[in-house]
């Protein structure tokens, strides 16, 4: 098999997987029901992509894997998503922080890989990049209406950006597998995405009247499977049927 | 207005209704067919809203990525029926906040059903093909109610519904095809959801005191106890084909008539839980308000942010 291949599709996959799941947990309490509609949106669409990854995985990775293995059946150390997406929904301000950073991310991913040599992530990216566009344009016009809304939501809205920020600069971090995938022309090289994502996202929190954090100290280790301690616990909601009750139908 | 010219109206209204004519919002009706509706409606529409959180409490720990998409999906679409039903209310000039402000009081009611706890991922499988099998039964007449918007609203409800009642049950089947224990979990959720189930059609038509005249606005077509009845054939053929057992002892095919003959509803238990004592009651208006109470620094902001586009867009011009 293509361990490469196999880890650099996991590295992108459990992104979505992992904010699905965050996302999963907010349905039926939103503060309205259209928030609570879209929130579920986004969620269902980032599972849907997560499926479509995993399914390939598993074909790539053959014996009896499948997307509910790779998903159920992995320990907390061997998932590779980003700490970004597994932090908490601890009010409305984090949930719209943590979509728009990441959003802005996914959809600068989707854009190239759109253009991989590899065909079937090609094709997953150009599926998505049509959900990614409508979560990132959900996402940033949410932050403008906190930022620039009243000023206990910009308070909140900052707090939120200030928290979460460090969490950004580990979204370029190149693994050897991803380097291995961005010379045969499969990955994209998020090293090479991080001035403009900056930039873009500088763009919005300024409309936003949001201040543009200025720490240098980043928090870094989900794409090695060095986890916060918040992931274990996630995992032990979405991994619990499995483990419970191995090896049956559903 | 006179009481004569009321009179003449309420007679020409009633002519309408009789040659099934659709009502509008801007039509003149009488004030109890506005408060009736606004009463069903809302109640309906708060049922889909609080009915979220029975089923969304298994989505993150839904046992497949297909189950959990599912379900996601399941749950959203209930969001969006309560958006409909609420929109619908809001033609007979009730605001929804005004809606919401009822359900938190607890002045407005919702389905009894959704004060019970969805304990095992069978209940899923178990809301799915029986909750949503009786809403369906209540609710497709309502496709042919006489107040337009209901109508309309209904007919999308509907369709849904039908959906999410064969996806639920697939998930029974697959669990009653599965493992012991996966079948002893089916069975367990067949037990606990059968009569609340049957409680959902309603009080017995003894005890119904809205039931002649919503026959009269075609509201209803049938009493509860005919709906009961058709609910129950129509479901104990389903479970001998899943390889279950209703917990109803009583429960035997009566040749003569045609039809199941079945034990007697817990009234007692119906009665506590529609009065705000059941299993459940306390935690899902909690949740309810909780939402709307954390989220209001949200409204405020989007409010605000408007009107600040729309100064700026009248200053620009």
């Amino acid at each position: 098999m293509n361990n490469n291949l196999y880890n650099y599709i996991l590295g992108v996959a459990d992104n979505s997987l992992i904010l699905a799941q965050r996302l999963g947990e907010l349905c039926g309490h939103g503060p309205t029901l259209e928030t609570d509609i879209a929130l579920t949106n986004i969620s269902l669409d980032l599972l849907g992509q997560t499926r479509s990854y995993y399914q390939y995985a598993a074909k790539i990775k053959g014996e009896d894997a499948t997307e509910d293995s790779i998903a159920f059946l992995r320990l907390e150390r061997e998932y590779k998503n980003v700490l970004l997406v597994e932090q908490p929904n601890t009010h409305f301000g984090f949930v719209i922080a943590r979509q728009f950073l990441f959003d802005v991310y996914h959809y600068m991913i989707m854009q190239q890989l759109q253009n991989s040599k590899d065909l079937n992530l090609a094709a997953i990216a150009n599926k998505g990049i049509k959900e990614v566009s409508y979560h990132k344009r959900f996402s940033s016009d949410w932050v403008k209406r906190l930022g620039d809304g009243t000023s206990e939501s910009n308070q909140k809205i900052q707090e939120a950006i200030d928290a979460l920020w460090r969490f950004t600069d580990e979204l370029f971090d190149i693994l050897e597998a991803d380097q291995k995938m961005i010379n045969e022309g499969v990955a994209v090289d998020v090293s090479k995405l991080k001035a403009a994502y900056y930039e873009e996202v500088s763009e919005v929190l300024k409309e936003a009247n949001i201040q543009i954090p200025e720490s240098k100290y980043f928090t870094r280790g989900g794409k090695k499977g060095i986890h916060s301690e918040h992931m274990g616990y996630l995992l032990a909601d979405l991994q619990y049927m499995q483990r419970t009750y191995p090896n049956m139908t559903w | 207005m006179s009481e004569h010219e009321v009179k003449k109206l309420e007679e020409i209204f009633e002519a309408r209704i009789a040659r099934d004519e659709k009502i509008e919002p801007k039509d003149w009706m009488p004030e109890k067919y506005r408060k009736t509706h606004i009463r069903q409606m809302s109640q309906h529409a708060h049922s889909e809203i609080v009915g979220m959180l029975p089923e969304g409490n298994w989505i993150t720990r839904a046992p497949s990525l297909r189950r959990k998409a599912a379900l996601l999906a399941k749950v959203q679409d209930e969001a969006g029926h309560g958006l409909y039903l609420y929109s619908a209310c809001e033609t007979l000039g009730v605001s929804r906040d005004e809606l919401f402000e009822q359900l938190h009081s607890g002045k407005a009611k919702y389905s009894s059903i959704f004060n019970y706890p969805t304990v095992t991922w069978a209940d899923m499988g178990a809301i799915g093909w029986l909750v949503d099998g009786a809403a369906i039964i209540n609710q497709v007449p309502l496709c042919n109610t006489s107040f337009g918007p209901y109508a309309r609203a209904m007919v999308r409800v509907c369709k849904e519904e039908s959906f999410h009642q064969r996806q639920g049950y697939e998930i029974m089947l697959t669990l009653c095809k599965g493992s012991e224990e996966q079948k002893e979990m089916a069975q367990d959720a067949l037990n606990r959801w059968w009569w609340p189930s049957l409680m959902m059609l309603g009080p017995t038509d003894a005890e119904s005191v809205h039931t002649e005249q919503s026959m009269k606005w075609k509201l209803k077509r049938k009493s509860n106890d005919e709906l009961r009845q058709q609910f129950i054939d129509q479901t104990v053929p389903q479970a001998d084909i899943l390889g279950l057992t209703i917990p109803d002892p009583d429960l035997k095919w009566n040749e003569e008539t045609g039809h199941y003959d079945f034990g007697e509803i817990d009234w007692d238990e119906f009665w506590q839980v529609v009065k705000g004592h059941g299993p459940c009651n306390k935690e899902r208006m909690k949740a309810r308000v909780d939402a709307w109470e954390n989220g209001a620094w949200v409204r405020d902001a989007a409010m605000a942010h408007a009107e600040k586009k729309q100064k700026n867009l009248k200053e620009a011009i």
